[in-house]
Protein backbone atom coordinates (compact mmCIF):
# COMPACT_ATOMS: atom_id res chain seq x y z
CA UNK A 1 0.00 0.00 0.00
CA UNK A 2 2.65 2.39 1.09
CA UNK A 3 4.70 1.64 -1.99
CA UNK A 4 2.13 3.52 -4.00
CA UNK A 5 2.64 6.72 -2.02
CA UNK A 6 4.53 9.57 -3.58
CA UNK A 7 8.30 9.63 -3.33
CA UNK A 8 8.12 12.97 -1.56
CA UNK A 9 6.49 11.41 1.49
CA UNK A 10 9.45 9.18 2.13
CA UNK A 11 11.75 10.19 5.00
CA UNK A 12 14.48 7.66 4.38
CA UNK A 13 14.95 5.56 1.32
CA UNK A 14 17.59 2.86 1.18
CA UNK A 15 18.36 1.43 -2.23
CA UNK A 16 20.53 -1.57 -2.99
CA UNK A 17 22.81 -1.07 0.00
CA UNK A 18 25.71 -3.55 0.12
CA UNK A 19 28.78 -3.81 2.29
CA UNK A 20 31.47 -6.44 1.95
CA UNK A 21 34.26 -7.33 4.31
CA UNK A 22 36.70 -8.71 1.76
CA UNK A 23 34.96 -11.74 0.33
CA UNK A 24 32.51 -11.96 3.21
CA UNK A 25 29.14 -10.30 2.95
CA UNK A 26 28.23 -7.72 5.56
CA UNK A 27 24.87 -6.94 4.08
CA UNK A 28 23.73 -7.16 0.49
CA UNK A 29 21.14 -5.54 -1.73
CA UNK A 30 19.04 -4.06 1.05
CA UNK A 31 16.27 -1.74 -0.09
CA UNK A 32 13.39 -0.21 1.84
CA UNK A 33 11.52 3.03 2.41
CA UNK A 34 10.78 4.58 5.78
CA UNK A 35 7.95 7.05 6.22
CA UNK A 36 7.57 9.83 8.79
CA UNK A 37 6.40 8.51 12.15
CA UNK A 38 7.13 4.93 11.20
CA UNK A 39 9.25 2.49 13.18
CA UNK A 40 11.13 -0.16 11.26
CA UNK A 41 12.45 -3.19 13.09
CA UNK A 42 15.37 -5.23 11.79
CA UNK A 43 15.78 -8.68 13.35
CA UNK A 44 18.15 -11.53 12.77
CA UNK A 45 20.70 -13.60 14.61
CA UNK A 46 24.21 -12.45 15.48
CA UNK A 47 26.27 -11.98 12.34
CA UNK A 48 23.27 -11.61 10.07
CA UNK A 49 24.40 -8.12 9.03
CA UNK A 50 21.85 -6.01 10.87
CA UNK A 51 24.37 -3.86 12.71
CA UNK A 52 26.44 -3.46 9.55
CA UNK A 53 23.31 -2.28 7.77
CA UNK A 54 22.47 0.18 10.54
CA UNK A 55 26.00 1.60 10.62
CA UNK A 56 26.02 1.98 6.84
CA UNK A 57 22.75 3.91 6.96
CA UNK A 58 23.92 6.15 9.78
CA UNK A 59 27.17 6.98 8.00
CA UNK A 60 29.46 5.21 10.47
CA UNK A 61 30.54 2.74 7.80
CA UNK A 62 30.97 3.39 4.11
CA UNK A 63 28.93 0.93 2.08
CA UNK A 64 30.38 -0.50 -1.14
CA UNK A 65 27.23 -0.03 -3.17
CA UNK A 66 23.84 1.60 -2.90
CA UNK A 67 22.19 4.81 -1.82
CA UNK A 68 20.80 6.18 1.42
CA UNK A 69 18.39 8.98 0.56
CA UNK A 70 17.13 11.27 3.30
CA UNK A 71 14.46 13.95 3.05
CA UNK A 72 15.98 17.17 4.37
CA UNK A 73 13.91 19.89 6.03
CA UNK A 74 13.96 21.81 2.77
CA UNK A 75 12.22 18.84 1.09
CA UNK A 76 13.72 16.66 -1.59
CA UNK A 77 15.69 13.47 -1.14
CA UNK A 78 19.46 13.71 -0.86
CA UNK A 79 21.98 10.90 -0.95
CA UNK A 80 23.69 11.10 2.44
CA UNK A 81 26.60 8.99 1.22
CA UNK A 82 27.54 11.64 -1.31
CA UNK A 83 27.13 14.54 1.07
CA UNK A 84 30.23 16.35 2.25
CA UNK A 85 31.53 15.34 5.66
CA UNK A 86 30.43 18.59 7.40
CA UNK A 87 26.89 18.20 6.06
CA UNK A 88 26.68 14.58 7.15
CA UNK A 89 28.01 15.42 10.61
CA UNK A 90 25.55 18.28 10.90
CA UNK A 91 22.78 15.83 10.06
CA UNK A 92 24.20 13.50 12.70
CA UNK A 93 23.66 16.05 15.43
CA UNK A 94 20.43 17.66 14.30
CA UNK A 95 18.01 15.50 12.32
CA UNK A 96 19.53 12.14 13.15
CA UNK A 97 20.19 10.37 16.39
CA UNK A 98 22.04 7.16 17.13
CA UNK A 99 21.41 5.10 20.25
CA UNK A 100 24.19 2.61 20.86
CA UNK A 101 23.73 -0.79 22.45
CA UNK A 102 26.31 0.00 25.10
CA UNK A 103 25.52 3.34 26.66
CA UNK A 104 29.20 4.00 27.26
CA UNK A 105 29.77 4.08 23.48
CA UNK A 106 27.24 6.87 23.15
CA UNK A 107 27.99 8.86 26.30
CA UNK A 108 30.96 10.83 27.54
CA UNK A 109 31.64 8.97 30.74
CA UNK A 110 33.81 11.70 32.27
CA UNK A 111 31.26 14.45 31.70
CA UNK A 112 28.23 15.02 33.95
CA UNK A 113 24.72 13.94 32.92
CA UNK A 114 23.78 17.57 32.25
CA UNK A 115 26.85 18.09 30.06
CA UNK A 116 26.06 14.92 28.14
CA UNK A 117 22.50 15.99 27.47
CA UNK A 118 23.50 19.58 26.63
CA UNK A 119 26.35 18.70 24.26
CA UNK A 120 24.25 18.55 21.11
CA UNK A 121 22.69 21.92 21.95
CA UNK A 122 26.12 23.48 22.38
CA UNK A 123 27.28 21.79 19.18
CA UNK A 124 24.58 23.59 17.22
CA UNK A 125 25.42 26.94 18.79
CA UNK A 126 23.57 27.30 22.13
CA UNK A 127 25.63 29.67 24.28
CA UNK A 128 23.35 30.43 27.22
CA UNK A 129 24.20 28.31 30.25
CA UNK A 130 20.85 28.81 31.98
CA UNK A 131 18.86 27.84 28.89
CA UNK A 132 21.03 24.78 28.23
CA UNK A 133 20.63 23.67 31.82
CA UNK A 134 16.84 24.14 31.73
CA UNK A 135 16.59 21.97 28.62
CA UNK A 136 18.80 19.35 30.24
CA UNK A 137 16.61 19.28 33.36
CA UNK A 138 13.51 19.00 31.17
CA UNK A 139 14.93 16.10 29.20
CA UNK A 140 16.23 14.25 32.23
CA UNK A 141 12.69 14.50 33.59
CA UNK A 142 11.26 13.08 30.39
CA UNK A 143 13.48 10.01 30.65
CA UNK A 144 12.72 9.66 34.35
CA UNK A 145 16.08 10.70 35.77
CA UNK A 146 15.76 12.76 38.95
CA UNK A 147 16.84 16.41 38.63
CA UNK A 148 19.31 16.10 41.50
CA UNK A 149 21.37 13.62 39.45
CA UNK A 150 22.14 16.25 36.78
CA UNK A 151 25.70 16.87 37.98
CA UNK A 152 26.55 13.20 38.52
CA UNK A 153 28.68 11.40 35.99
CA UNK A 154 27.19 8.52 34.00
CA UNK A 155 29.66 6.18 35.73
CA UNK A 156 27.54 6.62 38.86
CA UNK A 157 24.39 5.52 36.98
CA UNK A 158 22.88 2.05 36.61
CA UNK A 159 22.81 0.43 33.17
CA UNK A 160 19.16 1.35 32.63
CA UNK A 161 19.74 4.96 33.66
CA UNK A 162 22.75 5.22 31.37
CA UNK A 163 20.61 4.00 28.49
CA UNK A 164 17.87 6.51 29.31
CA UNK A 165 20.50 9.25 29.56
CA UNK A 166 21.80 8.31 26.14
CA UNK A 167 18.30 8.59 24.74
CA UNK A 168 17.81 12.05 26.30
CA UNK A 169 21.17 13.17 24.92
CA UNK A 170 20.12 12.11 21.45
CA UNK A 171 16.60 13.47 21.41
CA UNK A 172 17.26 16.94 22.84
CA UNK A 173 17.74 18.57 19.43
CA UNK A 174 14.43 17.12 18.19
CA UNK A 175 15.73 14.71 15.56
CA UNK A 176 13.36 13.22 12.98
CA UNK A 177 15.09 9.89 12.59
CA UNK A 178 16.59 7.70 15.28
CA UNK A 179 18.83 4.71 14.68
CA UNK A 180 18.86 2.26 17.57
CA UNK A 181 21.23 -0.64 17.93
CA UNK A 182 19.86 -3.13 20.47
CA UNK A 183 18.64 -0.38 22.81
CA UNK A 184 17.51 -2.88 25.44
CA UNK A 185 20.42 -5.32 25.14
CA UNK A 186 22.08 -6.22 28.42
CA UNK A 187 19.31 -4.82 30.62
CA UNK A 188 17.22 -6.97 32.91
CA UNK A 189 13.60 -7.52 31.93
CA UNK A 190 11.86 -5.10 34.29
CA UNK A 191 14.25 -2.31 33.27
CA UNK A 192 13.75 -3.31 29.63
CA UNK A 193 10.00 -3.03 30.02
CA UNK A 194 10.21 0.49 31.42
CA UNK A 195 12.66 1.56 28.75
CA UNK A 196 10.41 0.21 26.02
CA UNK A 197 7.45 1.98 27.55
CA UNK A 198 9.42 5.21 27.57
CA UNK A 199 10.65 4.77 24.00
CA UNK A 200 7.15 4.01 22.78
CA UNK A 201 5.85 7.14 24.47
CA UNK A 202 8.60 9.36 23.00
CA UNK A 203 8.22 7.93 19.51
CA UNK A 204 4.47 8.58 19.55
CA UNK A 205 4.71 11.97 21.23
CA UNK A 206 7.47 13.38 18.97
CA UNK A 207 6.30 11.62 15.80
CA UNK A 208 9.77 10.10 15.45
CA UNK A 209 10.77 7.71 12.76
CA UNK A 210 13.11 5.00 13.91
CA UNK A 211 15.13 2.08 12.68
CA UNK A 212 15.61 -0.44 15.47
CA UNK A 213 18.02 -3.31 15.24
CA UNK A 214 17.45 -6.08 17.74
CA UNK A 215 17.36 -9.81 18.18
CA UNK A 216 14.57 -9.53 20.72
CA UNK A 217 11.19 -10.38 19.17
CA UNK A 218 9.30 -8.78 22.05
CA UNK A 219 10.98 -5.43 21.36
CA UNK A 220 9.92 -5.35 17.73
CA UNK A 221 6.43 -6.59 18.60
CA UNK A 222 6.03 -3.61 20.93
CA UNK A 223 7.79 -0.87 18.98
CA UNK A 224 7.98 -1.62 15.30
CA UNK A 225 5.31 -1.01 12.67
CA UNK A 226 7.21 -2.92 10.05
CA UNK A 227 9.78 -5.64 10.22
CA UNK A 228 12.68 -6.91 8.15
CA UNK A 229 14.22 -10.29 8.86
CA UNK A 230 17.88 -10.70 7.91
CA UNK A 231 19.97 -13.79 7.43
CA UNK A 232 23.54 -14.02 6.15
CA UNK A 233 23.47 -10.40 5.00
CA UNK A 234 20.25 -10.65 3.00
CA UNK A 235 16.73 -9.57 3.85
CA UNK A 236 14.75 -12.80 3.72
CA UNK A 237 11.35 -11.49 4.72
CA UNK A 238 9.69 -8.13 5.36
CA UNK A 239 6.23 -6.83 6.07
CA UNK A 240 3.98 -5.55 8.81
CA UNK A 241 5.28 -6.65 12.21
CA UNK A 242 2.20 -8.56 13.32
CA UNK A 243 1.88 -10.20 9.96
CA UNK A 244 5.47 -11.40 9.92
CA UNK A 245 5.45 -12.58 13.51
CA UNK A 246 2.02 -14.27 13.39
CA UNK A 247 2.34 -15.82 9.97
CA UNK A 248 6.02 -16.20 9.09
CA UNK A 249 6.59 -17.38 5.53
CA UNK A 250 10.33 -17.93 5.27
CA UNK A 251 11.79 -21.00 6.93
CA UNK A 252 14.29 -18.95 8.90
CA UNK A 253 11.63 -16.56 10.17
CA UNK A 254 9.56 -19.54 11.30
CA UNK A 255 12.57 -20.85 13.19
CA UNK A 256 13.22 -17.44 14.72
CA UNK A 257 9.62 -16.97 15.86
CA UNK A 258 9.30 -20.47 17.24
CA UNK A 259 12.60 -20.14 19.12
CA UNK A 260 11.22 -17.47 21.43
CA UNK A 261 10.87 -18.90 24.91
CA UNK A 262 7.35 -18.92 26.23
CA UNK A 263 7.10 -18.16 29.93
CA UNK B 1 83.14 33.05 18.05
CA UNK B 2 81.55 29.72 18.59
CA UNK B 3 81.71 26.25 17.08
CA UNK B 4 77.93 26.19 16.72
CA UNK B 5 76.04 27.38 13.71
CA UNK B 6 74.30 30.68 14.50
CA UNK B 7 71.59 29.97 17.09
CA UNK B 8 72.50 26.27 17.38
CA UNK B 9 70.23 24.87 14.63
CA UNK B 10 71.53 24.26 11.11
CA UNK B 11 70.24 26.51 8.34
CA UNK B 12 68.06 23.84 6.68
CA UNK B 13 66.26 23.19 9.94
CA UNK B 14 65.69 26.89 10.48
CA UNK B 15 64.25 27.16 6.98
CA UNK B 16 61.87 24.31 7.72
CA UNK B 17 60.76 25.97 10.94
CA UNK B 18 60.36 29.36 9.25
CA UNK B 19 58.13 27.76 6.64
CA UNK B 20 55.95 26.36 9.45
CA UNK B 21 55.88 29.80 11.13
CA UNK B 22 54.86 31.53 7.90
CA UNK B 23 52.11 29.01 7.37
CA UNK B 24 50.98 29.52 10.96
CA UNK B 25 50.88 33.29 10.45
CA UNK B 26 48.90 32.84 7.26
CA UNK B 27 46.29 30.68 9.03
CA UNK B 28 46.03 32.20 12.52
CA UNK B 29 45.43 29.64 15.25
CA UNK B 30 45.99 26.61 13.00
CA UNK B 31 48.45 24.06 14.37
CA UNK B 32 51.15 23.48 11.77
CA UNK B 33 53.06 20.20 12.13
CA UNK B 34 56.84 20.54 11.90
CA UNK B 35 59.82 18.24 12.20
CA UNK B 36 60.83 19.10 15.75
CA UNK B 37 64.53 18.45 16.45
CA UNK B 38 66.25 17.00 19.46
CA UNK B 39 67.45 19.91 21.54
CA UNK B 40 70.10 19.85 24.27
CA UNK B 41 67.41 20.04 26.96
CA UNK B 42 64.57 17.73 27.96
CA UNK B 43 61.06 17.96 26.51
CA UNK B 44 58.94 20.15 28.71
CA UNK B 45 61.74 22.69 29.22
CA UNK B 46 60.90 24.76 26.20
CA UNK B 47 62.29 22.81 23.25
CA UNK B 48 59.51 24.12 21.00
CA UNK B 49 60.02 27.72 22.05
CA UNK B 50 63.79 27.45 21.66
CA UNK B 51 63.47 26.14 18.11
CA UNK B 52 61.09 28.94 17.15
CA UNK B 53 63.37 31.54 18.77
CA UNK B 54 66.37 30.11 16.95
CA UNK B 55 64.54 30.28 13.62
CA UNK B 56 63.47 33.92 13.96
CA UNK B 57 66.63 35.24 15.62
CA UNK B 58 69.06 37.57 13.84
CA UNK B 59 72.48 38.72 15.14
CA UNK B 60 71.01 42.20 15.81
CA UNK B 61 68.25 40.94 18.11
CA UNK B 62 68.05 41.61 21.83
CA UNK B 63 66.76 38.52 23.53
CA UNK B 64 64.73 38.20 26.74
CA UNK B 65 63.47 35.03 28.40
CA UNK B 66 60.84 34.86 31.11
CA UNK B 67 59.58 31.87 33.04
CA UNK B 68 56.29 32.54 34.88
CA UNK B 69 57.04 36.23 34.42
CA UNK B 70 60.46 35.99 36.01
CA UNK B 71 63.83 36.65 34.34
CA UNK B 72 65.89 34.85 36.94
CA UNK B 73 64.47 31.34 37.32
CA UNK B 74 66.47 28.32 36.18
CA UNK B 75 64.61 27.84 32.91
CA UNK B 76 64.88 31.50 31.91
CA UNK B 77 68.55 31.80 32.86
CA UNK B 78 69.63 28.64 31.06
CA UNK B 79 67.75 29.43 27.83
CA UNK B 80 69.14 33.00 27.87
CA UNK B 81 72.68 31.66 28.34
CA UNK B 82 72.09 29.07 25.63
CA UNK B 83 71.47 31.77 23.04
CA UNK B 84 74.19 34.02 24.40
CA UNK B 85 76.61 31.17 23.79
CA UNK B 86 75.29 29.73 20.50
CA UNK B 87 74.12 32.94 18.80
CA UNK B 88 76.13 35.62 20.55
CA UNK B 89 73.08 37.88 20.65
CA UNK B 90 72.60 40.67 23.16
CA UNK B 91 70.33 39.82 26.04
CA UNK B 92 68.19 42.02 28.20
CA UNK B 93 65.72 41.79 31.04
CA UNK B 94 63.77 44.85 29.95
CA UNK B 95 60.59 44.09 28.05
CA UNK B 96 60.73 47.40 26.16
CA UNK B 97 64.31 46.77 25.02
CA UNK B 98 63.82 43.22 23.78
CA UNK B 99 63.06 42.33 20.17
CA UNK B 100 62.52 38.60 20.74
CA UNK B 101 60.96 37.46 24.01
CA UNK B 102 60.64 33.79 24.80
CA UNK B 103 58.09 33.12 27.51
CA UNK B 104 56.75 30.32 29.60
CA UNK B 105 53.26 30.83 31.09
CA UNK B 106 53.04 34.65 31.01
CA UNK B 107 52.66 37.67 28.75
CA UNK B 108 54.71 40.64 30.00
CA UNK B 109 52.75 43.38 31.82
CA UNK B 110 54.42 46.13 29.77
CA UNK B 111 52.38 46.37 26.55
CA UNK B 112 54.23 44.89 23.59
CA UNK B 113 54.91 46.97 20.51
CA UNK B 114 55.02 46.46 16.78
CA UNK B 115 58.31 44.84 15.78
CA UNK B 116 58.56 42.65 18.87
CA UNK B 117 58.16 38.87 18.69
CA UNK B 118 56.75 36.92 21.61
CA UNK B 119 57.61 33.20 21.52
CA UNK B 120 55.56 30.90 23.74
CA UNK B 121 56.65 27.52 25.06
CA UNK B 122 53.68 25.19 24.65
CA UNK B 123 53.35 21.85 26.45
CA UNK B 124 50.07 20.66 24.86
CA UNK B 125 48.98 22.60 21.77
CA UNK B 126 45.65 20.82 21.32
CA UNK B 127 42.87 22.57 23.27
CA UNK B 128 40.53 19.62 22.71
CA UNK B 129 43.02 17.01 23.90
CA UNK B 130 41.52 16.24 27.31
CA UNK B 131 38.04 16.05 25.83
CA UNK B 132 38.84 13.96 22.79
CA UNK B 133 41.91 11.72 23.02
CA UNK B 134 42.13 10.89 19.31
CA UNK B 135 44.38 13.19 17.25
CA UNK B 136 42.63 12.07 14.05
CA UNK B 137 39.32 13.12 15.54
CA UNK B 138 40.52 16.48 16.94
CA UNK B 139 42.05 17.45 13.60
CA UNK B 140 38.76 16.61 11.94
CA UNK B 141 36.94 18.72 14.53
CA UNK B 142 39.23 21.68 13.78
CA UNK B 143 38.82 21.33 10.04
CA UNK B 144 35.03 21.16 10.35
CA UNK B 145 34.88 23.86 13.03
CA UNK B 146 33.11 21.51 15.45
CA UNK B 147 33.77 23.20 18.74
CA UNK B 148 30.67 22.30 20.77
CA UNK B 149 32.81 20.09 22.97
CA UNK B 150 34.86 23.07 24.17
CA UNK B 151 31.73 24.56 25.64
CA UNK B 152 30.89 21.25 27.29
CA UNK B 153 34.09 21.70 29.27
CA UNK B 154 33.09 25.22 30.32
CA UNK B 155 29.58 23.94 31.13
CA UNK B 156 31.13 21.32 33.41
CA UNK B 157 33.14 24.04 35.14
CA UNK B 158 30.04 26.09 35.88
CA UNK B 159 27.96 23.10 36.99
CA UNK B 160 30.67 22.01 39.41
CA UNK B 161 32.06 25.31 40.65
CA UNK B 162 29.34 27.85 39.94
CA UNK B 163 31.66 29.79 37.64
CA UNK B 164 34.12 29.06 34.86
CA UNK B 165 36.94 27.73 37.00
CA UNK B 166 39.46 27.31 34.20
CA UNK B 167 42.14 29.77 35.31
CA UNK B 168 44.95 29.10 32.84
CA UNK B 169 45.24 27.72 29.30
CA UNK B 170 41.84 29.31 28.78
CA UNK B 171 40.62 28.44 25.25
CA UNK B 172 40.28 31.25 22.72
CA UNK B 173 38.72 31.62 19.29
CA UNK B 174 41.19 33.13 16.82
CA UNK B 175 39.85 35.31 14.00
CA UNK B 176 36.42 33.59 14.20
CA UNK B 177 37.87 30.33 12.95
CA UNK B 178 40.23 28.21 15.06
CA UNK B 179 39.93 27.41 18.74
CA UNK B 180 43.42 27.72 20.20
CA UNK B 181 45.17 26.90 23.45
CA UNK B 182 47.07 30.08 24.37
CA UNK B 183 49.59 27.87 26.28
CA UNK B 184 49.23 27.80 30.08
CA UNK B 185 49.14 31.56 30.56
CA UNK B 186 46.75 32.74 33.29
CA UNK B 187 43.41 33.86 31.88
CA UNK B 188 44.34 37.30 33.23
CA UNK B 189 46.67 37.53 30.22
CA UNK B 190 44.09 36.49 27.62
CA UNK B 191 43.04 40.06 26.66
CA UNK B 192 46.71 40.79 25.87
CA UNK B 193 46.63 38.21 23.07
CA UNK B 194 45.21 40.99 20.93
CA UNK B 195 48.52 42.73 20.40
CA UNK B 196 50.65 44.73 17.94
CA UNK B 197 53.46 42.16 18.39
CA UNK B 198 53.87 38.88 16.52
CA UNK B 199 53.02 35.91 18.75
CA UNK B 200 54.48 32.51 17.90
CA UNK B 201 53.77 29.26 19.73
CA UNK B 202 56.13 26.27 19.64
CA UNK B 203 55.45 22.79 21.01
CA UNK B 204 58.59 20.65 20.68
CA UNK B 205 57.42 17.27 21.90
CA UNK B 206 54.06 17.58 20.14
CA UNK B 207 55.76 18.95 16.98
CA UNK B 208 53.35 21.81 16.39
CA UNK B 209 53.81 25.51 15.64
CA UNK B 210 51.00 28.05 15.57
CA UNK B 211 50.80 31.81 15.47
CA UNK B 212 48.75 34.91 16.15
CA UNK B 213 49.70 37.74 13.78
CA UNK B 214 49.54 41.37 15.02
CA UNK B 215 46.05 42.75 15.75
CA UNK B 216 44.35 39.40 15.18
CA UNK B 217 40.93 39.09 16.78
CA UNK B 218 41.25 36.76 19.76
CA UNK B 219 38.11 36.03 21.78
CA UNK B 220 38.01 34.00 25.00
CA UNK B 221 35.18 31.44 24.89
CA UNK B 222 32.33 31.90 27.36
CA UNK B 223 28.57 31.72 27.87
CA UNK B 224 26.19 34.65 27.45
CA UNK B 225 25.17 34.45 31.10
CA UNK B 226 28.69 33.58 32.32
CA UNK B 227 30.96 35.99 30.47
CA UNK B 228 34.74 35.67 30.41
CA UNK B 229 36.52 37.41 33.28
CA UNK B 230 40.28 38.10 33.40
CA UNK B 231 40.82 37.26 37.05
CA UNK B 232 43.81 37.66 39.36
CA UNK B 233 44.49 37.49 43.08
CA UNK B 234 42.87 40.35 44.98
CA UNK B 235 45.26 42.94 46.33
CA UNK B 236 48.33 44.91 45.36
CA UNK B 237 51.99 43.99 44.94
CA UNK B 238 53.71 44.11 48.33
CA UNK B 239 56.91 45.45 46.77
CA UNK B 240 55.83 47.99 44.16
CA UNK B 241 52.24 48.64 45.20
CA UNK B 242 50.63 48.15 41.77
CA UNK B 243 47.11 46.70 41.89
CA UNK B 244 46.51 45.76 38.25
CA UNK B 245 49.32 43.30 37.53
CA UNK B 246 49.22 39.53 37.88
CA UNK B 247 50.36 38.51 41.36
CA UNK B 248 52.29 35.53 42.71
CA UNK B 249 51.45 34.31 46.19
CA UNK B 250 54.58 33.74 48.26
CA UNK B 251 54.36 31.78 51.50
CA UNK B 252 56.58 33.55 54.06
CA UNK B 253 56.74 31.17 57.02
CA UNK B 254 55.10 28.17 58.69
CA UNK B 255 52.60 30.42 60.45
CA UNK B 256 50.71 30.96 57.22
CA UNK B 257 51.95 34.47 56.49
CA UNK B 258 52.02 35.25 52.82
CA UNK B 259 52.68 38.11 50.50
CA UNK B 260 51.60 38.92 46.97
CA UNK B 261 54.19 40.19 44.52
CA UNK B 262 54.20 40.93 40.81
CA UNK B 263 54.89 37.80 38.79
CA UNK B 264 56.55 39.99 36.13
CA UNK B 265 59.93 40.78 37.75
CA UNK B 266 61.01 43.32 35.14
CA UNK B 267 57.75 45.24 35.53
CA UNK B 268 58.12 45.28 39.33
CA UNK B 269 61.79 46.30 39.25
CA UNK B 270 61.10 49.12 36.81
CA UNK B 271 58.32 50.49 38.98
CA UNK B 272 60.43 50.35 42.13
CA UNK B 273 63.22 52.16 40.32
CA UNK B 274 60.66 54.86 39.53
CA UNK B 275 60.03 55.24 43.25
CA UNK B 276 56.86 53.21 43.77
CA UNK B 277 56.89 51.40 47.10
CA UNK B 278 54.42 48.73 48.24
CA UNK B 279 53.21 47.88 51.74
CA UNK B 280 56.21 45.67 52.54
CA UNK B 281 58.72 47.17 50.14
CA UNK B 282 61.72 49.34 50.85
CA UNK B 283 62.71 52.27 48.62
CA UNK B 284 65.35 51.12 46.18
Amino acid sequence: MKDMMQDTDVLLSVRGLSKFYGVRIGCAEVSFDLFPGEVMGIVGESGSGKSTLLNCMAGHLTPDRGEVLFAGRDGGLRDTLRMSEPERRMLGRTDWAFVHQHARDGLRMNVSAGGNVGERLMAVGARHYGAIRDSAVDWLGRVEIAEDRIDDRPTAFSGGMQQRLQIARNLITGPRLVFMDEPTGGLDVSVQARLLDLLRGLVREMGLSAVIVTHDMAVVRLLADRLMVMKDGYVVESGLTDQVLDDPQHGYTQLLVSSVLQV
Amino acid sequence: MTDYNFAYLDEQTKRMIRRAILKGLAVPGYQVPFASREMPMPYGWGTGGVQVSAAVMTPEDRFKVIDQGSDDTTNAVSIRRFFERTAGVAVTEETREATVIQTRHRIPETPLEAGQILVYQVPIPEPLRFLEPSEVETRKMHSLEEYGLMHVKLYEDISQHGAIATAYAYPVMVQDRYVMDPSPIPKFDNPKLHSPAIQLFGAGREQRIYAVPPFTKVVSLDFEDFPFEASKADGACALCGVDNSYLDEVIMDDAGNRMFVCSDTDFCTTRRAQGHVGAEGVPS
